[in-house]
């Protein structure tokens, strides 16, 4: 880790940088009093609207807040044009990818990615072979994590194409700051994000059966003890469709219905928050109470769009992450606008001997995990932990890959000692169908210890809201 | 809308409306206990409530004696009755929970306050006067949720499962609260009389908040026959057979479907039988036996309701 990490408020000499300005001197103005009764004003009312995420493995039915920070992370236009047009790149070149992987397997014939790489993934789904979707796309929702490390240089971190969640904090957090401090709305040009629901259904919409006019779009929940939850329920009215559990569907001869009241109503796009394994007992996990039996086939008919599709996990895989810069040139024949960070797969021998020589450098990550459970970052962790680590990695290598520890840019936040620069990443969220969209802006994630590097909310981290400048 | 929906609507109103209803049959007796009377007498108006609501047996298994304090923990405390006041608040506030989206926030917060408040009292042991007290908190708490409900929700499909749900164990509950006074007179017979029967017949009346609405109406004594009249026939009457079936029949219009034609008729019958009924004719049957088959007939429609509307058949 570079010692001094990019601040996104201050140059190197301490001054503040040009898209900060106009805000560095409101918070010199600011009375501290009034920042300290705004910043209680936003815990009270996050909890009353009831904002909360239940956390995994905490005593059952534990709900936290995730803690917001006033101070937001400000994007200028310029750099926001190239983020935005690298991110639309990336996800069509995924898109293109899982669509080739379904039909003739273009990128493995031609050696770009060694096929058991592929194919013997775990996220592989083989039900999905030739299947044609609308549009041939597959990732319709995708929430790209995004770091920065130095000025203009961004990295993806992650791709996140399966059951992306956060975009309701992305939207709660601007609400928020337009309540607690409107003048700075006056004072600033701010690119609007609240139309991020019209943007998904519509987006939704777009991809529905052909020959569906009026498409019904649903969007099913594990139901009300997901760590989710929250988010669903608020998509789910802000768009207008409604929520349903998988008790509520069912399938009669290949299409899908909700049960109504005024009987059985057909259902063309299922927006589903439930990974593939819980969505139809019949093929997938048959212990899963969460999905509805018959959905596959009916999908498989083409009667129903799934969104995102079945089994485009195998393009999020960590495994398949390195390859991705690769999919951008073979199919858009284009070179990758954003970077990946260097990884090493440890399933290659070198990879592994140069991993296990610089475990204390570096970040390991499980390859199926998510939410930075699992993972060991080298440079915070003890002797100790990194034997146990190493001990771990040696009994399957194939588990993990391992990326340098990025500087990851830094912007000043409340904390306990007053304003602290505090580690902080992006996750913007592409909408692809008909075209491929995104709203200027995304979720900020804020590490609020000192030092961390990890944001994830289930490991303690914050959020603030994201400006993208238009002028 | 959401079968699933429409069933946590409907319920989550019955609910609240049986835990009025209890509250208001529990009350009467604690009333009653309190004029001179043997024991006999008392245990006997323990007995008719519990057998009326249905759980004589249940409770025999629990307590050895019928005591009020017994039945008043059995009935409003007892977390392992699935019928006492305490289950019926919790069910109200569950089937709230799992429609909070469709509701608006003060419903939420209404039954939620008053669950929250119910685990508290269930926590502490009550006196008599402060039994009373509960009671009225209950009855207190139904109102505030139907004041919400009135005064806060969308008047759509959603609203007319509410309603529903509450008219329709409103009439269940009329009909079970003067069937009770058939049990206590049954060694009597009608023409029974004298001041203990006066104070049991006003008592009734109390329970369900009709001793002022019967002044006004007949200006009279108070006899069988008129109390019945009131509660079963009277359509200005707010608790009355005929004003509950009215109002279930004119909610089920509202939401009607394609298969839910005959238990609209079901209801439409029903209700025209109380429209057009005469008291003469209850009393010529009996009126045990009239209420015996109105309860079956609630009974039904609501099988019927939750068949039509509520589980959808095609699977």
């Amino acid at each position: 880790m570079s010692a001094t990490p990019y601040d996104e408020m201050h140059a190197g000499d301490g001054q503040v940088r040009e898209h900060y300005k106009t805000f560095a001197s409101w918070l010199s103005r600011i009375p501290s009093e009034r920042v300290a009764r705004k910043r209680a004003e936003a815990d009270t009312l996050f909890h009353r609207v009831g904002i909360t995420f239940a956390v995994y493995g905490e005593e059952a039915g534990t709900e936290r807040l995730i803690p917001f920070d006033i101070v937001p992370r400000i994007i200028p236009a310029g750099e926001w044009k190239h983020l935005a047009a690298g991110l639309k790149q990336r996800v069509r070149a995924l898109n293109a990818f899982i669509n080739d992987i379904y039909h003739s397997q273009e990128i493995l014939q031609a050696g770009r990615i060694p096929a058991e790489q592929v194919l013997c993934n775990g996220q592989y789904r083989p039900e999905m072979q030739g299947i044609d979707v609308p549009g041939s796309i597959y990732a319709h929702i995708a929430g790209v994590d995004v770091v920065r490390a130095g000025a203009g240089e961004f990295y993806v971190l992650e791709d996140n194409l399966r059951v992306p969640s956060g975009v309701s904090y992305m939207l709660e957090d601007r609400r928020m700051m337009m309540r607690l401090f409107p003048e700075l709305f006056a004072l600033h040009s701010v690119a609007p994000v609240e139309h991020y629901p019209d943007l998904l259904l519509e987006n939704l919409r777009s991809v529905a059966p052909t020959g569906v006019n009026d498409p019904t779009v649903v969007l099913l929940t594990p139901g009300a003890y997901n760590s989710a939850y929250f988010e669903h329920a608020f998509l789910a009215q802000q768009m207008g469709v409604e929520l349903v559990e998988g008790q509520d569907l069912f399938v009669d001869d290949e299409f899908v219905y909700m049960r109504t009241t005024q009987g059985p109503q057909r259902v063309d796009v299922i927006y589903r928050r439930i990974d593939d394994d819980f969505l139809d007992p019949l093929v997938f996990r048959p212990d899963s109470m969460l999905g509805i039996p018959g959905l596959l086939a009916a999908y498989r008919a083409g009667h129903v769009t799934v969104a995102n599709a079945i089994g485009t996990g195998v393009a999020d895989d960590k495994s398949i992450y390195p390859y991705v810069p690769e999919m951008v040139r073979f199919y858009l024949g284009e070179e990758p606008l954003l970077s990946n960070v260097p990884t090493y797969v440890l399933r290659r021998k070198q990879d592994l001997a140069y991993t296990l020589a610089h475990l204390g450098e570096l970040v390991v990550k499980e390859v199926h995990g998510a939410g930075g459970y699992g993972m060991l970052i080298g440079p915070a962790a003890s002797r100790a932990e990194l034997d146990a680590f190493r001990q771990r990695i040696l009994r399957s290598p194939e588990r993990y890959i391992a990326q340098p520890t990025l500087a990851l840019s830094a912007c000043p936040t409340f904390v306990e000692s007053g304003i602290a620069p505090r580690h902080i990443d992006l996750r913007p969220f592409v909408l692809s169908g008909r075209e491929v969209t995104l709203v200027p802006g995304g979720l900020t994630r804020v590490a609020l210890r000192e030092g961390s590097l990890v944001v994830n909310s289930s490991q303690g981290g914050g959020t603030k809201d994201t400006w993208v400048l238009e002028r | 809308m959401l079968s699933r929906t429409a069933d946590h609507l409907y319920w989550m109103a019955r609910y609240t409306e049986r835990a009025e209803n209890l509250a208001r049959m529990l009350d009467v007796n604690c009333r009653m206990s309190l004029l001179p009377q043997g024991a006999e007498v008392l245990e006997q108006g323990w007995i008719a409530t519990l057998t009326i609501i249905g759980l004589m047996d249940a409770f025999r298994q629990r307590y050895d004696s019928v005591t009020s304090s017994n039945v008043i923990a059995f009935m409003a405390f007892d977390r392992d009755n699935p019928l006492s006041i305490y289950s019926c608040l919790r069910a109200a506030r569950e089937n709230a929970r799992a429609v909070r989206g469709t509701l608006t926030s003060e419903i939420w917060e209404t039954l939620n306050a008053t669950w929250l408040e119910m685990r508290e009292a269930s926590q502490r042991p009550s006196t008599d006067a402060e039994v009373g007290n509960f009671f009225e908190w209950v009855k207190y708490r139904s109102h505030v949720a139907r004041g919400v409900i009135q005064g806060t929700m969308l008047c759509d499909e959603a609203w007319h499962f509410t309603w529903l749900g509450t008219y329709l164990e409103r009439a269940d509950s009329t009909a079970r609260i003067l069937d009770v006074k058939y049990h206590l007179l049954l060694p009597h017979g009608e023409q029974a009389g004298g001041a203990a029967d006066y104070y049991q017949w006003s008592a009734l009346l109390h329970s369900v908040s009709a001793f002022e609405i019967y002044r006004r109406v007949y200006r009279d004594l108070i006899t069988p026959r008129r109390v019945a009249e009131l509660l079963v026939l009277r359509d200005d009457m707010p608790r009355s057979l005929r004003r509950c079936m009215s109002q279930v029949y004119a909610h089920l219009q509202a939401v009607r479907n394609s298969q839910s034609s005959e238990t609209e008729r079901r209801a439409g019958e029903l209700q025209a039988s109380l429209h057009f009924g005469r008291i003469e004719s209850v009393f010529e049957m009996g009126l045990h036996e009239y209420l015996v088959r109105f309860l079956g007939q609630v009974r039904g429609l609501g099988d019927r309701v939750s068949r039509d509307f509520l589980v959808s058949a095609t699977d």
